[in-house]
């Protein structure tokens, strides 16, 4: 039998020439990866290791970004914490306010994650960089700590789930209607413990953009991490945007999954998420009804690259935020801010009565920039809506993507461009 | 390993780790502190009634969500002794293991075990008692490997131990 791409990664990442489904590996690590609310505890128990040090200074990416600009003097602290580890551990890929981004979207951006890695982070969107052909995953902060001192971690080898992505998506249907829709149709624990792996025809009609967010909410099915073969496509960006070598591994033909579904990318329409689970799908011709909005969020790691904002800005030009509604644009890095401002996305949405925000991702984990209060709705590009995660436990999230988002923040409810 | 022996704490399914820590607090890593604001987004009496010892059950898909290991050390430094469940997300399973608050799956379990049960767990064998109701369950028994970790209270101490071996 054999082997699956996640699983040809970890074999090669624990010396091994085969591994199976359930196997107990140790993996050396490529890069692992920490943040301001992660790192801490962390550094914390890392202290409490009988080590000298780090084990590679140039792999470990330390990015505060969840609650930085600093929102008060706890998180203040908290970053003064990784700052100083960084300073003291001479971490090459520290990333300071001014330079940093959203962790997932800065990391790809920065040429710090390649095919053929293996990596892991203390925060669960780290199966983001398997848009790029890397075994990414979420881990904990001792997991973390460990990584830090030896560079290895212990995994359970994953079975795998395979997703044949077939057609072209229509217009306004993008990669999170694709990962809104298999959410939906598996549930938020369809991929518990197991890969999931993207492959077909279909992947061609998605932009590396609409690939992270897809491998990016892999963990909101349950999966261990999400993965995307490696076409010309991400190697054109890997050398764009990285120096580093990277190793393009391939499912063998006889692999093992023990489901497989076929998408037809065509057939899919504008989804929305609905509370309180990313699993509470609909498709825009299913809301009927006026659901009434208080604020639209457009960002995160999920939804905050270029191409998001690229199409929110589309829905927005020339138009209006309704009156009352708050619309609150984050750009997820310093350079895609920068980008978004040379194209005049910014300026289209100012003009159009959004707020345009540093990078963070406060309003996504109901950190600050964007809480909400009793009884308040929100559609948000974000990832989650749990109760409470956005703000007040009345309060509801409704994911979608930027054009949905947009359209709701215009129409003061739920809709898309279409509708406007 | 010492068996867990308390009274129980009931929760449905995909009980997430915003609920069981949200963010607001996540400001602070100081177990202590964070243990004051465990659950309280879906239970706000459970840290006053919660006692040292006392056990956690929940059906599918247990601290799915976020990867704060924060989520587990609040559990733990509520007093809580063993979470069982019909099942973990995978990340909560690590965390949990590596800070070594013990957990098991055990879906028969968690499907009958009600709010107020007295539950004992034999960590060793896997077996669940239900004193109150006079049932017995096998649990799902960590590998070997986890169990060493969950022994020595933590992958922190694991790594110790196994450097001074």
């Amino acid at each position: 039998m054999g082997m699956t791409m996640t699983q040809k990664i970890l074999a090669a990442h624990a010396g091994l020439e085969r591994v199976v489904a359930g196997q107990l590996i140790e993996a050396d690590l490529d890069l692992v990866l920490g943040n301001d609310i992660t790192s801490p505890v962390a550094i914390r128990e890392m202290e409490k290791m009988k080590v000298d040090g780090v084990f590679h200074k140039d792999k470990i990416a330390l990015v505060p970004d969840h609650f930085v600009p600093n929102k008060d003097i706890k998180s203040a602290e908290h970053c003064k914490c990784v700052r100083e580890f960084a300073l003291r551990n001479e971490i090459t890929n520290y990333f300071e306010v001014g330079e940093m981004g959203i962790e997932h979207a800065l990391l790809p951006e920065k040429g710090l994650t390649v095919a053929g890695d293996v990596i892991i982070g203390a925060d669960s969107h780290t199966c983001t960089y398997g848009a790029l052909g890397a075994f990414s995953t979420g881990v904990g902060s001792t997991d973390m700590a460990a990584g830090m001192a030896t560079g290895k971690a212990w995994f359970k080898v994953p079975a795998a789930i395979k997703f044949n992505l077939v057609g072209k998506p229509s217009s306004w249907v993008s990669g999170k209607d694709v990962i809104l829709h298999i959410i939906g149709m598996i549930g938020v624990d369809g991929a518990l413990y197991r890969s999931m792996e993207f492959v077909g025809e279909g992947i061609k009609h998605l932009t590396m953009d609409d690939r992270f967010t897809i491998a990016n909410m892999a963990i909101e099915a349950g999966g261990k991490n999400g993965i995307f073969p490696v076409d010309d496509l991400a190697i054109a960006y890997m050398k764009e945007h990285s120096k580093r070598n990277f190793t393009v591994y391939e499912a063998d033909e006889d692999a093992e999954y023990e489901e497989e579904y076929t998408i037809d990318l065509s057939t899919l329409r504008p989804t929305i998420a609905f509370p309180h689970l990313p699993e509470n799908t609909k498709t825009i011709d299913e809301v009927t009804e006026d659901i009434k909005v208080d604020q639209v969020v457009i960002g995160s790691c999920t939804n905050g690259r270029l191409d998001d904002l690229r199409c929110a800005a589309k829905v927005l030009k020339g138009r209006h935020v309704k009156k009352g509604l708050r619309c609150i644009i984050i750009p997820a890095t310093q350079a895609i801010y920068l980008q978004a401002m040379e194209e005049g996305l910014i300026k289209i949405f100012i003009e159009a009565g959004a707020v345009v925000s540093t990078p963070t991702c406060g309003p996504c984990l109901g950190g600050y920039m964007g809480i909400l209060a009793e009884k308040e709705r929100c559609v948000s590009t974000t990832n989650r809506n749990f109760v409470g995660r956005m703000g007040h436990i009345t309060s509801e999230i409704y994911l979608a993507s930027p054009a949905v988002a947009a359209a709701s923040a215009v129409a003061g409810v739920i809709s898309w461009p279409e509708r406007l | 390993m010492k068996k867990a022996n308390g009274y129980v704490f009931k929760y449905g399914d995909n009980v997430d780790t915003d609920v069981i820590i949200p963010a607001r607090y996540l400001n602070s890593s100081d177990p202590a502190e964070l243990a004051t604001h465990c659950m309280e987004d879906i239970d706000k009496e459970f840290i006053n009634k919660v006692k040292k010892g006392d056990i956690m059950v929940a059906n599918k898909n247990f601290g799915c969500g976020s990867s704060r290991e924060h989520a587990p050390i609040a559990i733990k430094a509520a007093g809580i002794d063993c979470v069982i469940a019909e099942t973990f997300a995978r990340i909560f399973y690590r965390n949990a293991i590596n800070i070594g608050l013990p957990i098991i799956e055990c879906p028969e379990a968690a499907k009958e075990i009600e709010a107020g049960d007295q539950v004992e767990v034999d960590f060793d064998n896997g077996t669940i008692k239900n004193i109150t109701q006079g049932k017995e369950y096998k649990g799902q028994a960590f590998p070997p490997f986890m169990q060493k970790i969950i022994a020595c209270e933590g992958l922190v101490n694991y790594i110790n131990q196994k450097k001074e071996g």
